[in-house]
């Protein structure tokens, strides 16, 4: 079998989806890290991070890179999930097992809530920012003028509703990784009875700092509007 | 002979031939004897449903002593009945309570078609095997038990996955049908010892593309295999299975040669 057709069995596109995941897992490291200077009470840093996030050359390049691991994840679920359903096959079970981790068998519907608020997040800001939609005033710091995204994001976190809907996604996201981030671990057959335990217990405290952080950006600010 | 007995509701799959519609049919079997094996108080019902003339209900068994990997059977939500780590055949009566509804289904997976009522086709798991579940052996004199040393925690580990009877729960539970965890045991048995060792890489390509072929499913980590397994068989087994397929098919390897 050649590599080519290895990628393309089951445990191949498992290992895409285990790759694309954990690229995405450190993603959220960098996205959270980052967004923590919203939480610095200036709009001065916020707006500083994001105009060399969206001017510094390198950053364009891993940005276009990790578009390709959010594309990757989301198109092997897509084909793994058909290819699943139709292994199962038409007649469902009368009464259905209840064994097993049960986060895991929620992940598409985990994951295809997270695409969702993508989409919602990214016409959200990233438009904004592109000037693809709405409108964004410019600031000027240390004589370098800038686009002021701290007030877009300052704004919409005034509105409760979209708060709640952060803070919700956020909770999906916790679930996701829950199961995802141990699970791409065994999925590369990193499965070891000294390092599991370690890798079970980060991913366990990665699913709830990460999320609970990301949620706390929007609720901090809304009770600061 | 005065043991304790119950009477029994069963829901049962019945199916008249493959790719024939089937439905559950209800049935009442009285005074069974907690003592009798969930097999033998079918066998009581089918001899009931054959005084009447009726077609005895088909279900797959042969050893019954959990070793043959013949029996089958859904029950109430989970492969070989409620208990751990045991086989419909090891299933005992006492498990149910009187008057109490017992739902029977066959495995149900794209590769395992139903047959007839809850008798399921599993030749897929040969033609996994047959694909590379072996060892090639230079027939001639019988070698000395110790000649080649195998540490003591090592031969465990494989005798654990050699454990594998091959009778299909894993599959029956997994939402996803995934075979991974028999695949697993199979090749972890043999690649775990030396003589398994010469052609661990040409295994591991063969037997996963044979799973594939059969068409059943991916593996999410749900761990419902492991917990349904009358054997304990531990998922650990399936990612050794992955790093076996996956160092198979970045490096070089015996399948470089053919052709």
């Amino acid at each position: 079998m050649s590599w080519q057709k290895s990628l393309s069995s089951t445990i191949g596109r498992k290992i895409m989806m285990s790759l694309s995941g954990i690229l995405l897992i450190l993603f959220l490291a960098g996205h959270v890290s980052g967004n923590m200077t919203l939480l610095m009470g200036k709009a001065d840093a916020f707006n500083m991070y994001a105009h060399f996030m969206s001017t510094n050359p390198l950053v364009q390049v891993v940005a276009n890179v990790f578009k390709l691991f959010f594309l990757a994840h989301i198109v092997y679920a897509i084909i793994l999930t058909a290819q699943n359903k139709k292994a199962r096959g038409g007649q469902a079970y009368k009464v259905t097992n209840k064994d097993g981790s049960q986060v895991s068998k929620y992940m598409g519907v985990l994951g295809s809530v997270i695409a969702v608020f993508l989409v919602v997040h990214l016409a959200q800001y990233w438009a904004v920012m592109h000037e693809l939609r709405g409108e964004i005033s410019t600031t000027t710091i240390d004589g370098v003028e800038m686009k002021d995204l701290y007030s877009v994001v300052a704004v919409s976190y005034a509105n409760p509703m979209i708060v709640a809907a952060y803070v919700i996604s956020m909770f999906v996201l916790a679930f996701h990784l829950w199961h995802g981030f141990a699970s791409a671990f065994q999925t590369l057959g990193l499965n070891n009875k000294r390092y599991t335990p370690i890798i079970a217990f980060l991913g366990k405290a990665y699913s709830i700092i990460v999320p609970v952080l990301f949620g706390a950006i929007p609720v901090v600010m809304f009770l600061n509007s | 002979m005065a043991g304790k007995t119950i009477n029994i509701k069963l829901k049962i799959w019945r199916q008249a031939g493959e790719n024939k519609p089937g439905k559950f049919e209800s049935y009442e079997v009285n005074d069974v004897s907690v003592d009798m094996s969930f097999l033998e108080m079918l066998d009581v019902l089918n001899e009931n449903e054959l005084k009447k003339g009726n077609d005895p209900i088909h279900f797959d068994h042969d050893c019954r002593e959990g070793i043959c990997g013949m029996c089958s059977l859904y029950i109430n939500g989970k492969p070989h009945g409620p208990k751990h780590g045991i086989t419909t055949c090891q299933l005992h009566m006492r498990t149910f309570n009187d008057g109490e509804t017992i739902v029977v289904e066959p495995w149900r997976a794209s590769a395992f078609p139903v047959l007839k009522d809850l008798v399921v086709d599993r030749t897929s798991f040969d033609r996994i095997m047959q694909a590379g579940g072996y060892v090639t052996v230079s027939t001639g004199g019988v070698p000395d038990a110790n000649e080649i040393a195998i540490p003591k925690t090592v031969a465990d580990e494989a005798m654990d996955a050699a454990q594998c009877i091959g009778c299909g729960a894993c599959v029956a539970a997994c939402k996803n049908a995934s075979a991974m965890l028999f695949t697993s045991a199979k090749v972890s048995q043999l690649a775990l010892l030396p003589q398994g060792g010469a052609e661990r890489k040409r295994r591991a390509l063969a037997m996963v593309e044979q799973h594939d072929a059969e068409g059943f499913g991916a593996c999410t980590n749900t761990g419902a295999c492991e917990a349904v397994c009358p054997k304990e068989i531990s998922i650990t087994h399936i990612a050794r299975l992955n790093r076996e397929f996956t160092r198979a098919s970045f490096s070089g390897n015996e399948t470089d040669y053919q052709n």
